[in-house]
């Protein structure tokens, strides 16, 4: 894989000693009607640089809640989201999209590409929001893709490549603007296990350059590849382990059959 | 984003959709194409009335008898007796703003030639009368001053007579009868075509004043005098001078109102001008109703457009697009289908309005600055219409968007 330089990986060293999200008795309710829905009901948690996080929980758990709170597509209804210092729950929409853009990459379980849209171009989109030139974004899309091991599909439309393959071009264009965070949500959930576990490996070799990943799963078997699991219940966090034995994907990855992709 | 980039993912969303895109544009592109159509033949309109009003002479005033109005009631033309021919010596003698002048009087008779025959008005003039009008000879030539003064029985005619009593026959130097009075003719007019007012100008005699006075009216006294200012801007003044002099001539106290009225050609000129700038308004207007509907087809596939791609504004929000890039997109591409249908539109204007010179045989004048209201004006369209979805489209829940199916 091609290198990039992202910021903080330098800091790859000082791992976990700096505080890159700290969530602080975060509350998110819905009003439907007469009753109101509590998503959240106070939930406290930091992330460091370079961690590798696992959210998991059941299905109305909130950990889609939390994660659309942590990617900056909603707003708490109280509590503070400190995202690198910045207390972003007090931001309008339009600085919302420019954290979004600039220090988030989403990777969801749809893959959600353009279609009739080459990778190359899928990938460059973020780059049109963020108002780089022309030159320096083609460039940063295509060491992207370099990086997901997707050099040879550039110019592939998304109808052209496997789950796995299109999924590879998300997290390339979750990339491509250098953020501070890559957010994961379900990433292997339309995968069969043998590409899940290739996309893992993707996200550990990232993860093992310095980007932080949060990834929301209900699998263990998937999220055992992170650094730490969060199990969220009703709303809160229930548990909040460190996985001192995590497996490399790329190990498990040899002792599994080999599937045509 | 830059403007290229932007331009270039409308053009790839609206290539996705070929033939709604299409129809969509179908609307505008009939809309301009009417709006350029229906200009175009009421300013062929318009420039024809002006030739028209050119045709009619150079910085002609009409002194008729008679008023427009006596006591609140109208009198119309010729309802006086006291415009004669020492008035018009008058005119051309004191009135220095006036260049020439010409008396006249009219008559209707029938003409007999041969075997046909033809009802048509005889105008009794003067020589320079032909000058005044500018209207110029296809055959030989005006009557002359003596045949003024004797009275003789010659005549000019037009078009319209000739064709109608003498067919392929050369009529100069035949004698026709007006009324049972045999008349030479001596010389036929040029075609004229139609007045402002509708008239066949071409339907007419010309014969000797004193001819048609003494002869066939059995009268002394003039209908109108036809006068030629020096210049455009001198009709004002020869007017005045007209007016005062004539008052004078006739005797009339302040107060009392005028037995004779002054017309100047170019308060004619000025008023079929505005007739045809209305006709060319109400076409436009008429037409515009149909780029409204138009625009009305963009907002409606605007709308279905963005329901089918909420799932690519989710996208492209959650990566950092704001309201205000997703708005633009949309109101983008709204614009680029009026763009380009207001073009198209334009060319099939403008063949329109070729075909309708071409088979209604209707003067079309397809202007530049039609065409540029045209283009303005889809574009506003666009704007217009495209707004309300691209506002919606804006104004998504990015993850309701997201989880769209």
């Amino acid at each position: 894989m091609a290198t990039i330089t992202q910021p903080g990986l330098e800091a790859a060293q000082s791992r976990e000693t700096t505080t890159l999200i700290r969530v602080a008795d975060v509350h998110k309710y819905y009003e439907l009607g007469e009753t109101r829905v509590h998503a959240l009901r106070g939930v406290s948690v930091e992330i460091g640089r370079g961690e590798f996080v696992a959210i998991m929980g059941a299905s109305g758990s909130g950990k889609s809640t939390f994660m659309n709170i942590l990617g900056c597509l909603d707003r708490p209804s109280s509590g503070q989201y400190y995202l690198e210092g910045t207390e972003v729950s007090s931001l309008d929409k339009k600085q919302l999209a420019a954290i979004r853009n600039r220090k988030i990459g989403f990777v969801f379980q749809g893959f959600n590409l353009l279609s009739r849209t080459t990778a190359l171009e899928n990938v460059e989109l973020p780059t049109l929001y963020a108002h780089i030139s022309r030159e320096e974004s083609v460039k940063r899309a295509n060491d992207a893709l370099e990086l997901v091991g997707l050099g040879d599909r550039k110019l592939h439309y998304p109808s052209q490549l496997s789950g796995g393959q299109q999924q590879r071009v998300a997290i390339a264009r979750a990339l491509v603007n250098r953020p501070a965070i890559l957010l994961a949500d379900e990433p292997t959930g339309n995968l069969d296990s043998r590409t899940s576990v290739e996309i893992m490996d993707v996200l550990q070799k990232l993860n093992d350059k310095g980007l932080t990943v949060v990834l929301v799963t209900h699998e263990s078997d998937i999220a055992r590849f992170a650094r730490r699991t969060t199990q969220f219940r009703d709303g809160k966090i229930r548990h909040d382990d460190r996985i001192s034995d995590r497996p490399a994907a790329s190990e498990i990855l040899k002792s599994m059959p080999s599937v045509e992709d | 984003m830059n403007l290229v980039q932007i331009l270039r993912i409308a053009m790839r969303a609206l290539a996705r959709n070929k033939l709604r895109s299409a129809l969509t544009m179908l609307g505008i592109i009939i809309g301009v194409a009417a709006v350029i159509a229906m200009v175009s033949v009421g300013q062929g309109a318009q420039e024809q009335a002006q030739r028209q009003i050119a045709a009619m002479g150079s910085n002609v005033l009409f002194v008729g008898s008679g008023t427009v109005s006596r006591g609140g009631m109208s009198m119309g033309w010729g309802a006086t007796k006291s415009l004669v021919y020492d008035d018009m010596s008058a005119i051309v003698r004191e009135c220095p703003a006036i260049k020439t002048a010409a008396p006249g009087t009219n008559a209707t008779a029938q003409i007999v030639f041969g075997n046909d025959n033809w009802n048509t008005r005889v105008t009794g003039t003067e020589p320079q009368f032909f000058e005044i009008k500018v209207w110029p000879f296809q055959e030989g030539a005006a009557f002359s001053q003596s045949d003024v003064d004797s009275a003789n029985n010659v005549a000019v005619i037009g078009e319209t007579v000739r064709k109608n009593l003498f067919g392929a026959t050369d009529p100069l130097g035949q004698t026709i009868r007006i009324n049972n009075l045999p008349f030479k003719v001596v010389g036929v007019l040029e075609l004229k075509g139609t007045s402002p007012m509708g008239d066949d100008q071409d339907d007419t005699i010309v014969a000797p004043v004193t001819t048609v006075q003494k002869k066939m009216n059995g009268q002394t006294w003039l209908r109108w005098i036809m006068v030629s200012a020096i210049s455009r801007e001198a009709s004002f003044a020869a007017q005045q001078q007209i007016t005062s002099l004539l008052r004078d001539r006739h005797r009339i106290r302040a107060g009392q109102d005028d037995d004779f009225f002054v017309r100047n050609l170019a308060d004619f000129a000025q008023l079929a001008d505005e007739q045809s700038r209305l006709f060319t308004v109400l076409l436009a207007s008429i037409a515009s109703i149909s780029l409204i509907v138009g625009g009305i087809g963009i907002m409606n596939i605007m709308l279905v457009s963005v329901t089918e791609r909420t799932r690519e504004i989710g996208i492209r929000m959650a990566i950092g697009a704001t309201e205000g890039d997703v708005q633009q997109q949309f109101l983008i591409e709204a614009i680029v289908l009026s763009l380009i249908g207001g073009a198209a539109g334009i060319g099939l204007g403008m063949g329109a309005s070729y075909m309708i010179t071409n088979t209604l045989g209707w003067p079309v004048l397809v202007s530049t600055k039609a065409i540029m209201a045209a283009a303005v004006f889809s574009a506003a369209v666009g704007i217009f219409f495209g707004f309300y979805p691209a506002r919606k489209a804006a104004r998504l829940d990015p993850i309701e968007a997201l989880r769209y199916e």
